[in-house]
């Protein structure tokens, strides 16, 4: 699984990073976690608001500092 | 694109074109533009929405309101939103404005500041 954080590294895009690798340890999986802070690679992606997680090349949270809990629903629905 | 903008502050307000193949289509249009370089909202692509591209998808859930501006009656714009579960607080159609639809796209300035005046006008009710 690839998890990518886009964020032009701001604390709400640090945070969501803690976040994102809090919740992957928690459910013990593998998964590949990858930062994006080119602006424009963030914007071709047509993302308005960041910070902004990406599972698997899919849009999943955009706009807002996601909780641990919040990403654990995501990567369990996969 | 300039280096040191973050995208971290939220959108209040995107607005949504129909862009179509006619006069009131890019009346609609420029009416977008025109209100993104106005700051009131930030012009964003329909076709990402019809075409449901998650990115552009997320980030129209966390808008705080949606502004659809449509050429005319048939409502693409609005349709669209609806198709993929938005709702536009603001819906302004070109042609209810006295514009008529033509196909020769001969436009003027004041076509477009009547469609960006009634867009601020619906947005502060």
């Amino acid at each position: 699984m690839k998890i990518e954080i886009l964020g032009t590294g701001c604390p709400k895009c640090k945070a969501t990073e803690k976040n994102v690798r809090k919740a992957v340890d928690e459910l013990g999986i593998q998964a590949e976690i990858i930062k994006i802070d080119d602006l424009q690679e963030i914007v071709n992606r047509g993302v308005m608001m960041t910070p902004a997680v990406f599972i698997d090349g899919q849009a999943k949270v955009v706009g807002h500092i996601p909780s641990p809990n919040e990403i654990k629903k995501l990567l369990q629905k996969r | 694109m300039k280096k040191d903008k973050c995208l971290c502050e939220p959108t209040e307000i995107l607005i949504f074109p129909c862009s179509g193949g006619s006069n009131v289509g890019q009346i609609a249009n420029d009416a977008a533009k025109k209100l993104t370089t106005q700051d009131v909202g930030k012009m964003y692509c329909l076709a990402g929405i019809g075409g449901h591209v998650s990115g552009l998808i997320e980030s129209t859930k966390a808008a705080k309101r949606i502004i659809a501006i449509d050429g005319c009656p048939v409502h693409c714009t609005k349709k669209t939103l609806e198709h993929a579960g938005f709702k536009p607080d603001v819906h302004v159609v070109v042609t209810d404005l006295g514009i008529q639809k033509n196909y020769d796209f001969t436009m003027d300035v004041d076509e477009i500041k009547k469609v960006t005046d009634k867009v601020v006008e619906k947005l502060r009710k």
